[in-house]
């Protein structure tokens, strides 16, 4: 790697530098931390730029549909349901992906159900990163009994199989908002942040500036957030970052089998469930919103990966 | 080893107790009276309705209905449907088509995962690696149930006529492996990467460089000396993912119409029937905690310095 850093690449880090967390060969006189050092890596890494400017597309999707088509997702005019096959030319305009069954713009569901996935995936990840890190963290700080009950709390929750897990919560609700999808997904999802920070915590709390904050007198509030937190949440970011495209992947899936979302909503797993209807006529109604999902699914995994490569001391 | 078994049965007592406690909760605590659901939109007969719920136990109190599930499971009694039926009479038939649906998914996850990621490890940096990290990456991102319809167009009576779209006879291999792929997809490619990811490291270990300088055969080098101590972490994975590929076939299943547990459940729960659900979960989650057990007794298999006393 070019030791060639300016200070432009410094500001910016909230952390002090990592000599005592592991594995990072910190030049002595070009003190870097983990952050600026793997802000470094990650801008030169193709995976990343390219993931990131696809989450920035369907971030700008999710939170402005208006800006990409003019039409509603829930209009739907049957003098279309015969004209149904993709006008592949037609960019942007509502016959470009064609019409469903229903006489519906294929192209103004796709954009609109953008937002349905990335709230469902965004919060959801929150949810159980919040949950997940602050049960991790608990646990590896204290040790002890404390460990072993949340330890084994965290047994007992990754033994359910998540999808079975989420499919029995979800089937007791009648209505089913983003939000309850997302509680339910982040009920069960919690547990795998938990095991990453739980162990990430446990080797960063042997370290000296640890010994050094306790013995003068932090409390154990100020030693966990500002000593042990930042030098320990690398993993977790990605963890959560990978399960991400996880979450959205499986907020389809509840809505393809019918208790996920439900139809007011514009989601891409309820349009993939209607078109297996009239797939062997019409396998576009089925295509485009599958690609838009496996593009979102993608994006986030690819940035998952670029950021683990670059925050992973092991790879280099 | 026996002692070291010994501990971790016991070990897996309260584990077993709070998940099952926990989907017994999940199941029966959560709004949703499935008994007052028979009458569907008409008004329900109050004497019946009573009756009914004395003779599943469901106007007991919570901890008391736990514990008659309990003594019954001891017993391997799993309790009825609300059609009078023994749920473990339904599961004997269910779940011998799961299992066979997940033997063959996991032997594709397991040859072609492992033969994969070898194939990528061993050229890491180099085209194939690159081609064979683009496809997981692709397999991994697509949905299970986007891909299965794409699989299912192409190769079914619409595309290529390999293959009947949905599976009529279970026994029959050649029909199950479509829906095996489909089940096993994301897995393989987790698989892959996994094996890759080991094997790239260990090839530049010093025993792989000793076992090549002293002239062994290659095909010895590569099964013996790498792929052994590569193992280890793509064990770890297949075993926890065996009970995921058993509660993961509810979509697969679906699709391809193969009567197994998927389906049992998947009606279970539209019929809020909670006996069927929880009998479900029940056994998946004793394949997980018994897969969690092989697992650990076969890193003394593959790495000889782990030792259980």
């Amino acid at each position: 790697m070019p030791d060639t850093i300016t200070a432009a690449d410094a500001p910016g880090a909230p952390t002090p530098p990592v000599e005592a967390t592991g594995g990072i060969p910190v030049k002595a006189e070009k003190p870097r931390s983990l952050w600026s050092d793997a802000w470094y890596d990650l801008r030169r890494n193709p995976i990343f730029v390219i993931s990131g400017v696809l989450i920035l597309i369907i971030l700008t999707v999710a939170v402005a549909p208006g800006l990409f088509t003019g039409t509603s997702p829930r209009d739907g005019d049957l003098v279309h349901h015969f004209l149904s096959n993709p006008k592949l030319t037609h960019f942007f305009k509502d016959d470009w992906f064609g019409y469903d069954n229903q006489g519906r713009s294929v192209y103004a569901r796709t954009v609109f159900g953008a937002r349905a996935s990335v709230i469902v995936g965004v919060l959801t990840t929150l949810l159980s990163t919040v949950v997940g890190g602050l049960v991790g963290m608990l646990a590896g700080y204290f040790g002890g009994w404390i460990d072993a009950v949340l330890s084994r709390l965290v047994d007992v929750f990754f033994g359910i199989p998540f999808l079975l897990g989420s499919l029995v919560v979800l089937n007791a609700f009648s209505e089913r908002s983003p939000l309850i999808v997302s509680l339910s997904l982040a009920f069960l999802g919690w547990t795998q942040t938990a095991r990453v920070m739980r162990g990430s915590v446990i080797s960063v709390k042997q370290a000296d500036y640890v010994h050094a904050a306790q013995a003068l007198g932090a409390g154990t509030p100020r030693i966990l957030f500002r000593h042990i937190l930042p030098n320990a949440v690398a993993p977790v970011i990605v963890v959560s970052t990978i399960s991400l495209g996880a979450y959205i992947s499986a907020e389809a899936t509840l809505s393809f089998l019918g208790i996920g979302l439900q139809d007011p909503t514009v989601s891409w797993g309820i349009d993939i469930d209607s078109a297996t209807a009239v797939i062997r006529n019409d396998p576009h109604v089925l295509f485009f919103p599958a690609i838009a999902l496996s593009i979102t699914v993608l994006a986030f995994i690819m940035l998952g990966d670029a950021v683990r490569d670059a925050l992973d001391p092991k790879l280099r | 080893m026996g002692r070291y078994v010994a501990r971790r049965l016991l070990q897996m007592i309260p584990v077993f107790l709070g998940t099952t406690l926990l989907i017994f909760l999940m199941v029966y605590a959560l709004p949703g009276d499935p008994i007052r659901a028979l009458w569907g939109e008409k008004a329900a007969d109050p004497v019946a309705l009573a009756a009914l719920r004395h003779k599943y136990g469901l106007d007991l109190p919570m901890w008391h209905q736990y514990w008659n599930y309990l003594v019954k499971l001891a017993h391997l009694d799993f309790g009825t449907t609300y059609s009078d039926r023994p749920v473990s009479q339904a599961m004997g038939i269910a779940f011998p088509v799961t299992i066979r649906l997940t033997a063959v998914a996991f032997t594709i996850e397991l040859v072609l995962g492992i033969g994969l990621g070898l194939f990528a490890g061993m050229r890491a940096g180099r085209a194939a690696d690159t081609i064979v990290l683009i496809f997981t990456l692709v397999v991994i991102s697509v949905p299970v149930f986007v891909l299965a319809f794409i699989l299912r167009q192409v190769f079914s009576t619409q595309g290529l006529n390999w293959v009947t779209p949905t599976v009529q006879n279970s026994y029959d291999v050649t029909q199950l492996l479509l829906p095996a792929f489909v089940l096993a997809s994301a897995s393989l490619a987790y698989v892959a990467r996994l094996t890759r990811t080991t094997v790239a490291e260990n090839l530049r270990a010093d025993y792989l460089r000793t076992a090549v300088a002293k002239g062994l055969p290659r095909r010895r080098v590569i099964g013996v000396h790498l792929l052994r101590n590569s193992l280890i972490p793509v064990v770890t994975f297949l075993g926890t993912d065996l009970g995921a590929l058993m509660g993961g076939a509810i979509i697969t299943e679906g699709i391809f119409n193969i009567q197994g547990v998927g389906l049992l459940l998947f009606q279970g729960l539209q019929r809020r029937e909670g006996a069927t659900v929880v009998g479900v979960a029940t056994v998946l989650v004793l394949v997980y905690l018994a897969t969690s057990l092989i697992v650990d007794l076969l890193y003394a298999v593959l790495d000889p310095r782990i030792r259980y006393a």
